[in-house]
C-alpha cells in the first residue's frame, strides 16, 4: 500500500481522537458533579492513549522520523484532519455527553470493522478500544436519556445540543477519495456502510430520551484541513508547551 | 524458549507492583505477558496495558527496566496490544490481595463486551453485602469505578469488568 495513504488514514484517525480529547480534558475541574469530573478526564485519557498508539504507528509509516509529539504538537491547523464534530467547543454539559455518545456510537462500529484491517497495529488498537467505547456508549447515552427526559430546561437544552451538531453527523458517514482508497486497500472500513447500523443504535436513545431527530445536510471540512474557527484557539492551547519549549519531554 | 535465566527474570519483574494499585504485582494484574532471552543476551519483558490510556504504563515499564537492571539483566521492553488484557486475568491471589485491600474485584467472566451491560452484582469489599450501589462509573484511575454499601454505608472502589 501506498505509504502516503496509509499514513493519511492513520493521522485521521489519530487526529479525531487526540482534538476530541482534548475538548474533554477541558472539564477536569469545571464538570457540574465530581463523578463526571472523574469521567470525562477517564473517557478523555482512553481517547488519547489510542491517539498515541495511531500517531506513533502513522510516524513509522511516514518514514520521515516524525514522532508521536511531532504529529501531535507541531502541525498547522490545515495539517489536522478531524472530523469537525471532534473540535466543536465543549457548550453545556448536554452538548458534551450527545457528541460523545455520537462519536463512541460511530466508533464502537468502526473498531469492530477494523478488526478486519490488513494493518496489524490498527487490529489491536481496534481490539482494546471496542470495550473501552462499550463503556463510553453506555455512560453517554443514559446521561443523553437522563437530561432529554428530564427536567424542562435539560430537555430543551438537550433538544438544542441535537440540533446544533446535526450538521456535523454527516461528516462521520463521508466517502471522500482518502477514505474510498483506503477503504479498497482492506485498511480502514468504508464509513458510508455505517451509517444505517449507527442511525439504528442511535435513535432508539433519542426517542427514550423524547428528543426530536433532526436531520440537515451535512457541513464537511475536517478531513481536507477546513476547520471552524475554534479550531485555532484550541490548537494554541494544545501547542503552547511545544512551542514555547521546542522538543521539550516529561 | 524458556530458559532457567528467562525464568530468574519473570520472578524478579514479577515483584514489580503497579504505583495506582501498590498491593498489586504486575504478575498478579496479568499485565506482564513474558519473559525471553533474546539472542544477543538482552532480556525481552512484555507487557500490556489494562486502558490504551493507562498512565501507569510508562511508570511500570521504567520500573521494570530498573529493577531487571539491578539485578544484573540487561532488559528491553515491549509493549504488546495483542490480545487486549481482560480483568480475568487478574490472578487469584490478585483478586484475594484486592478484596483485603478493600477493593471489590470484578465480576468474572468478562471476556465479551456483553459483560459490560450485564446487571452485574458487587459485593461489598468490607462486609460482603451484596446490597450495593453504584456511585459512579469512573473512580479514582481508569480500571475503577465507585460504589457504596447500603449495608455498612461504606464506600468502596470496585474494580471494572473489561
Amino acid at each position: 500500500m501506498d505509504a502516503s495513504l496509509h499514513f493519511d488514514c492513520l493521522v485521521r484517525l489519530a487526529d479525531d481522537h487526540m482534538i476530541l480529547g482534548h475538548r474533554l480534558s477541558e472539564w477536569c475541574g469545571h464538570a457540574p458533579m465530581l463523578e463526571e469530573d472523574l469521567a470525562l478526564p477517564n473517557i478523555a485519557l482512553d481517547l488519547l492513549g489510542q491517539a498515541r498508539i495511531l500517531y506513533d504507528h502513522a510516524g513509522k509509516i511516514e518514514g520521515k522520523g516524525r514522532n508521536e509529539d511531532q504529529l501531535a504538537y507541531l502541525r498547522l491547523e490545515r495539517d489536522y484532519r478531524n472530523l469537525l464534530l471532534c473540535e466543536r467547543p465543549i457548550g453545556d454539559f448536554g452538548h458534551t455527553v450527545l457528541r460523545q455518545f455520537y462519536f463512541a456510537s460511530f466508533m464502537g462500529l468502526y473498531w469492530s470493522e477494523c478488526q478486519n484491517s490488513n494493518d496489524q497495529i490498527l487490529r489491536e488498537v481496534a481490539a482494546k478500544a471496542i470495550k473501552e467505547c462499550a463503556y463510553h456508549i453506555r455512560h453517554t447515552g443514559e446521561w443523553v436519556i437522563r437530561l432529554g427526559d428530564g427536567t424542562d430546561e435539560s430537555h430543551q437544552r438537550m433538544q438544542n445540543a441535537v440540533a446544533d451538531l446535526a450538521p456535523y453527523v454527516g461528516e462521520m458517514f463521508h466517502m471522500d477519495e482518502t477514505s474510498q482508497q483506503g477503504a479498497s486497500a482492506g485498511l480502514i472500513p468504508d464509513v458510508s456502510k455505517l451509517a444505517a447500523t449507527w442511525h439504528a443504535q442511535v435513535a432508539p436513545v433519542l426517542a427514550e430520551a423524547t428528543l426530536e431527530t433532526i436531520e440537515v445536510k451535512p457541513i464537511l471540512g475536517g478531513r481536507s484541513g477546513q476547520h471552524g474557527e475554534e479550531m485555532g484557539f484550541l490548537l494554541t492551547d494544545l501547542q503552547f508547551m511545544q512551542r514555547t519549549f521546542p522538543n521539550m519531554t516529561w | 524458549m524458556v530458559t532457567v535465566v528467562s525464568s530468574i527474570a519473570w520472578d524478579v519483574a514479577a515483584e514489580v507492583t503497579d504505583p495506582e494499585i501498590p498491593m498489586l504485582s504486575i504478575a498478579d494484574l496479568g499485565i506482564l505477558r513474558g519473559v525471553k532471552t533474546l539472542d544477543d543476551g538482552k532480556t525481552e519483558v512484555s507487557i500490556t496495558p489494562t486502558y490504551s490510556g493507562c498512565p501507569a504504563v510508562m511508570a511500570i515499564e521504567m520500573s521494570v527496566s530498573a529493577t531487571l537492571a539491578k539485578a544484573g539483566f540487561d532488559p528491553i521492553i515491549k509493549r504488546v496490544l495483542s490480545p487486549a488484557w481482560t480483568t480475568d486475568w487478574i490472578t487469584p491471589r490478585g483478586r484475594e490481595k484486592l478484596l483485603a485491600a478493600g477493593i471489590a474485584p470484578p465480576v468474572k467472566a468478562s471476556n465479551s463486551i456483553h459483560a459490560l451491560f450485564g446487571e452485574t452484582q458487587v459485593n461489598c469489599p468490607q462486609c460482603g453485602s451484596h446490597e450495593t450501589e453504584r456511585v459512579s462509573e469512573f473512580g479514582s484511575t481508569a480500571c475503577k469505578a465507585l460504589y457504596r454499601c447500603q449495608s455498612c454505608a461504606e464506600p468502596f472502589d470496585y474494580f471494572k469488568c473489561i
